[in-house]
């Protein structure tokens, strides 16, 4: 049963087939997507089923869609908030899980309290009195807006304190003797000992802040600032369903960025988005 | 003398080393709050003053952009749930739940088991099937609703070549809702078999090999009497993540259905959304927003309580 039981081979094939089954059935709708990018408007709307297209039309919908919507522009700004949000979360969270972690002061545990009640919180409560407060620093529609309700993530802060409290308090003594200012061991000790930490905290706010939709459609309306979520949303509103080649390429590529680093690096994933969405 | 002088002794000796303790210690404070600053005022600004302020305009009849507002009391609450359309919405979230909680639980657990059950191609079936949990859900949302068309969907196609029935399933009140669970259950059942294989992992071996000895050789016997049972924490976890994550389900109905036809697929996340944001209807918003906050806090504090039983057993 758990690990390291050979499995008669009947069991073993069983345990094949049923997992193929089950594999095959979850990527049916990344199948039909990239298959539909391949096709041209005649062979999607013919209602037969065919895998492959029997006249490729990849180019001209791969193209259609980079060309006809701003695709590589919500790329492009899916990149600079999800990289922006993510070095301003371990700027803003490391000092702090390390302060928690080693250091001794007043008003620690209510801080602590603090870190723990912002774990509780889900985000899509604070929409409103966030999207009121940008209305008042008249930042709505800016970048500055995908970007400011994340700049301290709660769970990023109880990460880095987990981790920084099993680094052993010699470490930090001899950085103190060797003349390190406590702000250089957090950069130059803590974090990259904390290494796996940082990696698993990064896929984990990447990922959420790539396939975002909630808040960039409540903080953003200009098509030059969308990321990919709500632009790709855009598109499908645009198209109204008479174009589903250029959509399906436009969506392949929208997928394809995360897809592509998960398959190398296969494990952080797993344990990064494990971790993250359990808090 | 002795009664005398053994606090004056205590008080020389702990003089020189007191002064320059003292000073480290207020150095160490003074570099606590340095650090710590930062984001502390960032937690307060953006996390615990929102909460407070959603609070107090759930007790307003603000509405967006309006120069004046009047205090109502709970007034908005009894307007939430005397209004259908709210009503409904919980009701949809509620089902959406019920249908998406044990469908994602049980294959995750059932795919986790088979893969654990075996040695090979374990890294390719984990990956498979955690594919749809870190795949763009907007995205995604699109390649089902291409997948769902009445005419040249790949489901329907299918079925009408099996000669059973079709349907217009996203635009068919009986069918939607139970469309979208499905669709929450493909993008979460890689989560939960992550979680289960974590919760295998960590059985110990010797219970296998003690259910052995007392005759479990039987691969059921083995689930039955030693893995089911120990993955009983880790099932009560992961049946509140994956509520969690299905009270929070927005993407697929702003994306597919925008809460239709009628209200057969509204959620609440989708109501506290067009409440808020595109009626503008704020005060009535932010009570929606309070509803939402006190069933996510309500599970996510029963999780946290399995977590510390789940530590204190080990």
């Amino acid at each position: 049963m758990s690990a390291g039981h050979r499995l008669a081979p009947p069991a073993a094939i069983a345990r094949h087939t049923l997992l193929l089954l089950t594999g095959a059935l979850v990527m049916v709708p990344f199948v039909w997507m990239v298959s539909l990018s391949l096709k041209p408007p005649g062979e999607i709307f013919r209602t037969s089923f065919s895998l492959l297209p029997e006249e490729w039309h990849a180019i001209e919908n791969y193209t259609k869609a980079l060309t006809e919507v701003p695709l590589p522009r919500y790329m492009l700004n899916g990149v600079i908030i999800s990289a922006a949000i993510l070095v301003l979360q371990i700027l803003v969270c490391a000092p702090a899980a390390y302060a928690l972690a080693k250091l001794d002061f007043r008003g620690r545990d209510a801080l602590f309290g603090l870190v723990l009640i912002g774990l509780l919180i889900p985000h899509q409560v604070l929409a409103l009195p966030l999207f009121i407060l940008g209305y008042n620093l008249d930042i709505l529609n800016t970048y500055a807006a995908l970007i400011f309700p994340f700049v301290v993530s709660p769970f990023g802060i109880f990460l880095f304190r987990q981790f920084f409290k099993s680094i052993p308090d010699d470490v930090v003594h001899a950085a103190r003797l060797d003349g390190l200012s406590e702000l250089a061991i957090v950069w130059k000790i803590m974090v990259p000992m904390a290494m796996p930490a940082v990696i698993a905290f990064s896929i984990f706010s990447v990922v959420s802040h790539w396939n975002d939709l909630f808040w960039p459609l409540i903080a953003v309306r200009s098509e030059s600032l969308m990321p990919p979520p709500l632009g790709i949303m855009a598109f499908k509103n645009e198209e109204a369903g008479n174009d589903y080649g250029p959509l399906m390429a436009a969506s392949t590529l929208v997928v394809l960025p995360l897809i592509v680093v998960f398959l190398a690096a296969q494990k952080w994933f797993v344990e990064g988005l494990g971790k993250g969405s359990v808090k | 003398m002795s009664a005398t002088a053994a606090p004056l002794r205590n008080v020389e000796r702990a003089r020189p080393a007191a002064s320059p303790a003292r000073t480290l210690k207020l150095a160490e404070a003074l570099a606590g709050y340095m650090l710590a600053g930062p984001a502390f005022l960032l937690l307060i600004v953006l996390f615990i003053l929102p909460v407070f302020a959603v609070f107090v305009i759930a007790a307003t009849d603000w509405q967006f952009g309006a120069r004046s507002l009047d205090f109502v009391g709970l007034a908005n609450f009894r307007e939430i749930f005397g209004d259908e359309g709210f009503r409904i919405s919980l009701m949809n979230t509620i089902v959406y739940v019920l249908i998406v909680v044990p469908g994602t639980v049980i294959l995750g657990l059932a795919i986790a088991l088979l893969i654990e059950s075996g040695r090979s191609w374990r890294a390719f079936y984990r990956a498979v099937h955690f594919l749809p949990y870190m795949a763009t859900l907007a995205a995604m949302a699109i390649a089902w609703e291409a997948l769902l068309h009445p005419t040249i969907g790949l489901l329907n196609q299918t079925l009408a070549a099996l000669g059973l029935p079709t349907a217009n399933w996203l635009r068919d009140e009986n069918t939607v809702l139970p469309v979208l669970a499905a669709i929450g259950i493909w993008q979460n059942l890689g989560f939960a078999m992550v979680l289960f294989l974590a919760g295998l992992k960590s059985i110990p071996q010797d219970l296998y090999d003690a259910a052995d000895i007392d005759g479990a050789d039987l691969w059921l016997d083995r689930l039955v009497n030693v893995t089911l049972p120990m993955l009983g924490p880790v099932t009560m976890f992961v049946v509140i993540v994956v509520a969690l994550k299905a009270f929070e389900s927005f993407d697929t109905v702003q994306i597919l259905t925008q809460g239709g036809p009628g209200h057969a697929s509204e959620v609440l996340l989708y109501t506290l959304y067009r409440e808020s944001f595109e009626y503008l209807r704020t005060g009535y918003g932010a009570s929606v927003t309070v509803v939402f906050l006190v069933i996510v806090v309500a599970l996510t504090l029963i999780q946290a309580r399995i977590m510390d039983r789940r530590v204190h057993y080990q």
